[in-house]
């Protein structure tokens, strides 16, 4: 179990575009919402409304400052599990809890086989995986195993949660395997990369850089308000009211 | 790394215990001992419990300590189910012994026997230390020197119960005082030269290839990459296993305080006790004690320093 299958059939994964995602946190909560119920059941969590909450999630939402001055920008940027080729959370796991699928290279965590060791989040540069200190077992991204090929669910229901609930559209999911389909071809047109590519465990997940401006210009800084608004035409009705104003301010004072 | 205490008491106690067995082991098969079945028996079954209290330590912060038997399933490619394979089949070999030495029979057995428990404690604390040495997340583990350091250790601190016992048995011949003290010495100046390495190495990866993301990528000049909203407002738990930090001037101090106790106590009691050969059970004991409290200083550290390459997302600029 524990060893990697030499090559698996499919390459199911995401696409993450990092152009476009606005970091609402929907995909996150819509993920910790599907799972709690799902494979993963429970997430827990602990003093959730307290002041020291906590708990396992499969997906977090960063945004970090990239560069500074002109063409400095915000990057939103989600991280869950990249179900990798060649990961050594798989390998590291003593008991075959941990394991990629032939089929479609999902990495998935046995609950009823997990001794809660710890080491396979260890062996993680990601931060994927998430202890459950109630269930006692590792807990991680499934890749929604349980909906995409679920037909109980409608057509349109049978992606990942979190790409689901996406109102941005920045996640997509699909065969990565395939070159034809259309994370694929997103990924070969924008020039989606891996994280930690130096790292060796080739994530199937890619993300898609931020456009870069057509030309980063250095733009004056915006017209002061006062000169924006538009000067007094000299009328009557005008007097008028620069009087009231005028008398009230007189009077405030 | 967050050092976790049943971690550091599971390798400390493991480690001593195997370092003890190893010993008593060689010097059965050379004779070197006093010949008394009494005096290998103690040493043995006082290994074998300090194993197995390190071993039942190690289960404590399973979350399924139930389910541990799986762990010996994944011994192709896991360390840590090696470990767990090595450990069992070393109590085999070690259990009877102990159990012959108990009961005082004269066997042809105990040599070859000795060999199997010599050779299986070395191969458990190698692969302790491979668990550790084999994640690449973790730069001040993923070195050869490693395994090599718990091995000096377990030596180490075996060789310094080896002779506390053989002065309790009325014994105490200069060779035993010689191995504890050129053991001892081997520790400390391995250690001294992993300190050295982990200080060299400022980490191989950055936060802009974490994020796959740089200042240029985006179309800016200049600057770097800093977090500005973290996902949650309070540690999760890859931050709370994996984010502990020890600040590096205590760390430095701790250094120095693992190395006294380690190395330079125990070494002076050694000394005192083989000069003027008074007190010498107790010095030995003194020596043992405070060689026991270095090593868990020097294990705590092991995980303290330890610098995990998700802190990259988490504000680290290097890992
Ligand atoms: S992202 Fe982490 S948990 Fe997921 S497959 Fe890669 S190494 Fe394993
Ligand atoms: S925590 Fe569970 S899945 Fe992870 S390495 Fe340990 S037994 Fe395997």
């Amino acid at each position: 179990m524990t060893t990697l299958p030499e090559k698996t059939e499919k390459k199911l994964g995401l696409v993450i575009d990092l152009d476009i995602c606005v970091g609402c946190q929907a995909c996150a909560t819509s993920c910790k919402e599907w799972n709690t119920g799902g494979y993963s059941a429970p997430l827990t969590d602990h003093d959730a409304y307290g002041a020291d909450p906590s708990g396992a999630w499969l997906n977090r939402i960063h945004s970090y400052e990239v560069g500074e001055g002109a063409g400095s920008r915000t990057v939103h940027f989600p991280r869950s599990c990249l179900h990798c080729e060649e990961p050594d959370c798989v390998t590291v796991c003593p008991t075959g809890a941990s394991y990629k699928r032939e089929v479609d290279g999902i990495v998935l965590v046995n609950p009823d086989t997990c001794i809660g060791c710890k080491l396979c989040s260890w062996a993680c540069p990601y931060g994927a995986r998430e202890y459950d200190y109630d269930d006692g077992v590792m807990k991680k991204c499934t890749l929604c195993v349980d909906r995409i090929y679920n037909e109980t669910l409608a057509e349109e229901d049978r992606v990942p949660a979190c790409v689901r609930a996406c109102p941005t559209g920045a996640r997509a999911f699909g065969d990565l395997g395939d070159p034809a389909s259309a994370v694929s071809q997103s990924v070969a047109e924008r020039g989606g990369f891996d994280l930690l590519e130096e790292f060796g465990y080739k994530p199937v997940n890619k993300y898609l850089p931020p456009r870069s401006p057509a030309e980063v210009v250095d733009t004056p800084a915006a017209p002061i308000l006062e000169a924006a608004i538009a000067q007094p035409d000299g009328s009557k009705v005008e007097g008028f009211f620069a009087w009231i104003d005028q008398a009230l301010s007189r009077s405030e004072a | 790394m967050h050092p976790a205490y049943s971690v550091i008491l599971f390798t400390t106690a493991s480690g001593a215990g195997y370092g003890l067995m190893f010993w008593v082991s060689l010097i059965h098969i050379f004779g070197a001992g006093p010949d008394s079945r009494w005096f290998e028996f103690t040493a043995m079954a006082v290994s074998l419990i300090l194993v197995t209290v390190g071993l039942l330590a190690s289960t404590f912060h399973l979350g399924h300590p139930e389910r541990a038997f799986r762990a010996f399933s994944q011994w192709r490619s896991s360390w840590l189910s090696r470990e767990g394979v090595a450990a069992v089949a070393t109590y085999a070999p070690s259990g009877f012994l102990a159990l012959i030495w108990l009961l005082g029979g004269e066997t042809a057995w105990t040599a070859p026997l000795a060999l199997l428990a010599a050779v299986g404690a070395v191969v458990t604390v190698y692969c302790t230390g491979m668990i550790y040495a084999s994640l690449r997340t973790i730069r001040q583990w993923n070195l050869g020197l490693v395994p090599v350091v718990y091995l000096g250790l377990a030596a180490a601190s075996g060789a310094v119960l080896l002779a506390f016992f053989l002065a309790a048995f009325g014994q105490s011949p200069i060779w035993a005082a010689m191995l504890s003290l050129i053991g001892l010495g081997g520790a400390a100046a391995l250690k001294a030269l992993y300190w050295r390495r982990i200080d060299a190495d400022p980490g191989r990866y950055t936060v802009e290839m974490a994020l796959g993301l740089s200042a240029v990528s985006v179309g800016a000049q200049a600057g770097g990459v800093r977090p500005l909203d973290p996902p949650h407002t309070r540690p999760n738990f890859v931050m709370r296993e994996m984010g502990y930090q020890v600040a590096r001037k205590h760390a430095l101090k701790l250094r120095q305080f693992s190395l006294i106790a380690l190395f330079a106590a125990p070494a002076a009691a050694i000394v005192l006790a083989s000069t003027f050969g008074v007190a010498v059970t107790a010095l030995y004991l003194l020596a043992a004690v405070s060689v026991g409290v270095g090593a868990v200083l020097e294990r705590w550290l092991f995980f303290a320093e330890a610098e995990h390459v998700v802190t990259l997302y988490y504000g680290a600029s290097r890992a």
